[in-house]
């Protein structure tokens, strides 16, 4: 490899201005970056490094053999989709050259830069990804535990509970029962994800038990995308959906899995055929574990670089991150991820980081044929992250839209948010 | 010796592209999202692979932020990118020249 250190050495020779990064990162940015999680964030990172960092020895620690999406989980839930479509192998991710090792980490060394799994193998890195996810905060609401999840399924993290289960419950409700959703507080994964999932229980019983009613139960007062999902529940299916905010008793507090019902924050009990609760939630077990998390659960990082603002040489992705305007989303961790990986080529190549601009496109499914979307551009702020003024927002409101328009755009919204999914799987697992 | 003839490509090329160009891979992940890895689209969202020329590019981009041109996000998505951000796009995305 003579050639390559003497171009390497001309092209250190540049003026600063010429860096040469396609140059610099085959000769100078090698090293060994481990990544812990298979998901959105962690798939597509090394997948990005793949492609675009040769120089980078990618290993990618993922528990499970397969990874099931929590986009379009809730089409599966509406019948709209099988299980199976949601769901990808690691294979084409090894074709590609990464090692994917499929193991439970059971601890992270940052002193020694280095992981150690459930078979007692340690693994070493020069810089490490985590995009571990999410946990559930059992017992936040009080009587909901693993074993009432069963009972009334959470249907939010696919890896502890497939959304099939759900979706067994659901089929064998009777007509004119009840399905009740339980949706926590800010922040939590998906923050549009409830209302999707209102809109595709609610497009199932209308064709399948249309006596029967949906009642949520919501800790908070407003939402993601919430006049667009309001319009479309009043059009598509009036007297179907109950939506209670927290200033009309819709915090439930305890649950009673046995007895099939909830009780809110003053008393009120409410039974359900189905009863499905998305508890509040924080950042996987082994983000915590390794120091990343403070106390709100959650792990703050820096904005421009997506290391952690509390470990040295751990950058953290996607929903386990204090990353607030941007949402806990797919999108926005495959964003992360490739920031994070030009991250680390650069400062393995001795290079300064590139400027950081992070995306979200997320849609919902609040029909057949009718597509929403929220879409937002972001860079490194004062305080964290600022989205770009001018920037993002969500799809028209169908009063600003004559009605040939809307239809229309909601048609073409439904079918870009098929496009979106398999665009950004074919990615990650493609 | 592929090395050496695109370090005097860089040389001679001017650089402000260049300068950029770890930025143009994390730049298009906006676009892959839905318009697929190579800008070649699908389920009804159009291809955006050579399908302009570099002028073209930036003037729909500029129709788009300006809300001349319908959309469905690209009004809203196309006024979070810099004229600089822009102009790498269209490198990206145009025709060869």
């Amino acid at each position: 490899m003579t050639l390559s250190r003497r171009v390497f050495l001309s092209a250190a020779a540049l003026p600063a201005g010429l860096a040469a990064p396609n140059l610099a990162r085959a000769q100078a940015g090698a090293g060994r970056v481990v990544i812990i999680g298979g998901g959105f964030g962690g798939a597509s990172a090394a997948r990005f490094a793949r492609d675009n960092f040769p120089a980078l020895n990618i290993t990618l620690i993922e528990r499970s053999r397969s990874f099931t999406t929590c986009p379009y989980g809730n089409l599966v839930l509406a019948g709209r989709r099988d299980i199976n479509f949601i769901t990808f192998g690691y294979e084409k991710l090894a074709a590609r050259g990464v090692r994917v090792v499929h193991q439970s980490v059971v601890a992270v060394d940052a002193a020694a830069k280095q992981v150690r799994l459930a078979d007692g193998a340690q693994v070493p890195y020069d810089r490490l990804i985590m995009s571990p996810g999410i946990d559930l905060r059992w017992g936040s609401i009080e009587g909901y535990d693993e074993a009432a999840s069963e009972r009334m399924p959470h249907g939010w993290v696919p890896s502890l509970q497939p959304i099939s289960l759900l979706r067994r419950q659901l089929e064998a409700m009777p007509d004119g029962g009840r399905f009740v959703m339980v949706i926590p507080d800010n922040p939590f994964r998906c923050p549009p994800g409830p209302y999707e999932r209102i809109s595709m229980v609610a497009d199932y019983l209308k064709r399948a038990k249309p006596r029967s009613k949906l009642i949520a139960l919501d800790a908070k007062n407003g939402f993601s995308k919430q006049p667009l999902f309001q319009d479309a529940w009043a059009e598509l299916y009036p007297g179907i959906i109950e939506w209670r905010g927290a200033s009309n008793d819709g915090r439930v507090t305890r649950v009673n899995g046995a007895a099939m019902e909830v009780e809110t924050e003053f008393g009120e009990k409410l039974k359900g055929d189905v009863v499905n609760v998305i508890p509040p939630q924080m950042a996987a077990k082994i983000a915590r574990d390794a120091g990343l998390a403070n106390q709100s659960g959650w792990c703050p990082i820096k904005p421009a670089t997506l290391e952690s603002a509390q470990v040295e040489g751990i950058h953290v992705l996607g929903d386990a991150t204090i990353a607030a305007p941007m949402p806990k989303s797919g999108y926005v961790a495959s964003s992360h991820a490739k920031h994070a990986v030009a991250c680390i080529a650069a400062s393995l190549a001795g290079r300064a980081p590139p400027s950081a601009t992070f995306f979200n496109t997320c849609y919902s499914h609040v029909g057949a044929d009718y597509g929403i979307s929220i879409v937002g551009v972001f860079r490194p702020g004062p305080n964290g992250f600022a989205e770009v003024e001018g920037s993002g927002g969500i799809s028209p409101r169908n009063a600003a839209l004559t009605a040939e328009r809307r239809k229309e755009h909601r048609q073409l919204e439904a079918l870009y948010a098929d496009g979106w999914y398999d665009s950004i799987t074919d990615e990650m697992f493609g | 010796m592929k090395l050496k003839f695109a370090l005097c490509l860089l040389l001679l090329s001017g650089g402000p592209v260049f300068a950029q160009a770890t930025d143009t891979p994390l730049l298009i992940g906006g676009c892959q999202g839905c318009h697929g890895a190579s800008g070649q689209g699908g389920h009804g969202i159009p291809s955006i692979k050579a399908n302009h020329s570099r002028d073209e590019f930036i003037a729909l981009m500029r129709a788009f932020s300006a809300n001349e041109r319908p959309a469905t996000v690209m009004g809203r998505i196309s006024r979070g990118y810099t004229p600089e951000q822009i102009a790498l796009l269209a490198a990206h995305y145009a025709r060869p020249q």
